[in-house]
């Protein structure tokens, strides 16, 4: 499935970031190929939410550069990368909790409308249009994640699987190439991961590549296509899920090694 | 039959009913009342604008600003200074004092509107301090320090001129309608939107593709302009502009009108604005105490409406249309039909 031959989305190249003299990230390379689930994994504090935050232009790595669609988007400002394709979703999910379902959604869609300050003022024909469109495009996604029924509710009264299907709504709301998702199961039941499983598989229909930081085993052995092992800010592994789960390095940075726990 | 009642009322046609109430009741206002009421409702009037602007930045965005007396001040003394030294006609320098405030406000807020919260704050008390105590010291001359400037013309439509309590009063509220009118569309729009989602969470703003730098300064200039506004028909009113109306205690009588009113929402910020411009007529017999109700009214309000009086109520207009078709409203996990 993964042959070399298919088209690149996304890669970074030697990405370094430092705080302070913490290194968080040091030099790590990856790709992630059209179409594929892709999952970051590794224990805590390996660094991959700093990947992420570097992909997504919240951190402006030190080194390296970050290729999306065949241009460098490192530098660029987050917003600025959502217009390019990428869009995401928080570990500690962030939606705007006093506005409704909707609003959320339609919030989403912000990068690809157009209107500004005078025509939204005088309400043109355009405006008014745009503001259609946007309404049943928010519409039709809300349905997609099931949360049709709370459409005027506050995003804050909802339940937390359901905020975290929101969430995602929010971010597939601007159309992106590549979704990128921060730990989408952390804090749901068996039942409501297994719903995200299933979901996120039939994402695949639509015309996009998923990128996951996931701590959940099942839900990286149940959809990736490819994983990404990190540990201390380097990758140690990389390969479909089956043999990076016997890899002896994943295995020891996950569960220690075996003379490790004789010293205690 | 309450419940009915109260259906109905919340219908688009009964919105309808008591807004046309309202525009009656001010259409009707002044001509049952002395000029002297007339003219408190002109500063209703006047602190309805300035709470719509201040509105903008603190409800729509979120960003604490206690100097916008600032803007206010240098929309009056545009009008002031030019229509007294070049006779330049009020009327006209109407928008150029709105462009001056909003122009102002882009330079001042650019370098600092990545600060948060409470930094901010600070910043912005210290900006409107300033362009007080610039206007008190009187630079080059043409402030005219303490004193201020005096003599300002009427503004002039051609055929009439806007001189007498009861035109003062159409002119401010039909000013005030129109930025009503212009800022709800506003709220229903990718912009308005925008500005919210920034109030909500600014992290995940930008994360949605939103330019929060951007559109925090928009919403400033816009704030801004709207202050300009209000300052140019002040001073053309009171024909005198002096440092001493646009002191710090402006700036947080526009804090309170927000705040009272429920934050991002219009009707509040009316509401906020007759409270802060009617309570001093209404406690006029006892002014000494004025400051102590006010304040006792301030913490009651924290403690049972920490929203406002009126705080914006989210999705309502869906709601109200649901009422027609389905007799029941929804509870959260019902599905319709259910």
């Amino acid at each position: 499935m993964n042959s070399n031959d298919r088209y690149v989305v996304l890669e970074t190249c030697d990405i370094t970031k430092r705080f302070g003299g913490l290194t968080a990230v040091s030099s790590f390379s990856f790709q992630v190929k059209k179409g594929d689930i892709n999952s970051l994994i590794g224990p805590n504090g390996a660094g991959k939410t700093t990947v992420f935050n570097v992909i997504t232009g919240i951190y402006r790595p030190q080194e390296g550069q970050v290729i999306f669609n065949g241009s460098n988007i490192e530098g660029l400002k987050p917003h600025q990368i959502v217009a390019k394709g990428i869009a995401r979703t928080f570990q500690n999910i962030r939606l705007f909790p006093n506005m409704t379902c909707l609003e959320n959604i339609m919030a989403g869609q912000h990068c690809r409308a157009r209107s500004g300050l005078w025509s939204s003022v005088f309400r043109t024909k355009r405006q008014r249009a745009e503001e259609k469109q946007i309404h049943e495009v928010a519409e039709t996604r809300l349905k997609q994640v099931g949360l049709s029924r709370y459409s005027n509710e506050l995003a804050k009264n909802i339940a937390y699987g359901n905020q975290r299907m929101l969430e995602i709504g929010r971010a597939l709301a601007s159309n992106p190439h590549l979704l990128v998702l921060d730990e989408p199961s952390s804090g749901l039941n068996d039942a409501e991961t297994r719903d995200l499983i299933g979901f996120l598989k039939d994402l695949r229909h639509e015309d996009l590549t998923i990128l996951i930081i996931e701590h959940d085993m099942n839900v990286v052995m149940g959809i990736s296509d490819w994983v990404t092992v990190m540990d201390e800010g380097a990758k140690i592994a990389e390969g479909p899920p089956e043999t990076v789960y016997n890899n002896p390095q994943v295995i020891e940075a996950y569960l220690g090694k075996e003379e490790y726990e004789d010293d205690f | 039959m309450n419940d009915e009642i109260k259906n109905r009322l919340n219908t688009l046609g009964g919105r309808r009913f008591w807004l046309s109430l309202v525009l009656i009741g001010f259409a009707v206002y002044p001509f049952l009342m002395s000029d002297y009421f007339i003219d408190v409702a002109f500063f209703f009037g006047i602190y309805a604008l300035l709470g719509l602007s201040l509105n903008v930045v603190l409800g729509e965005v979120g960003l604490f600003d206690l100097g916008h007396a600032g803007f206010y001040a240098i929309g009056a003394y545009t009008t002031a200074i030019l229509n007294t030294t070049l006779g330049i006609p009020v009327l006209m320098l109407l928008p150029l004092s709105a462009f001056t405030a909003g122009f102002f406000a882009y330079l001042v807020c650019s370098p600092i509107i990545h600060l948060k919260g409470d930094y901010f704050l600070l910043v912005t008390i210290g900006m409107g301090e300033i362009v007080r105590l610039a206007l008190l010291n009187n630079p080059f001359g043409i402030t005219g320090g303490p004193n201020g400037v005096f003599g300002i013309d009427y503004p002039s439509l051609g055929f009439m001129d806007i001189d007498t309590s009861l035109k003062f009063y159409f002119f401010i509220w039909i000013v005030v309608g129109l930025c009503i009118l212009g800022l709800m569309s506003l709220q229903h729009s990718r912009v308005g939107r925008a500005w919210n989602c920034i109030r909500e969470d600014e992290i995940a703003a930008e994360a949605n593709g939103i330019d929060v730098r951007s559109f925090k300064l928009l919403a400033f200039v816009i704030g801004a302009a709207l202050a300009g506004v209000a300052g140019n028909i002040y001073a053309s009113k009171l024909m005198i502009v002096s440092p001493e109306s646009f002191s710090f205690m402006e700036s947080c009588m526009m804090f309170s009108i927000v705040l009272i009113g429920g934050m991002g929402s219009v009707p509040g910020v009316l509401i906020g604005a007759a409270a802060i411009s009617l309570f001093p007529e209404i406690f006029r017999p006892m002014a000494q105490y004025r400051m102590l109700f006010f304040g006792a009214a301030m913490i009651l309000m924290m403690i049972f409406r920490p929203g406002g009086i009126w705080p914006r109520k989210r999705g309502a207009i869906q709601k109200g249309q649901a009422l027609k078709g389905i007799k029941k409203p929804l509870l959260p996990g019902e599905l319709p039909g259910a």
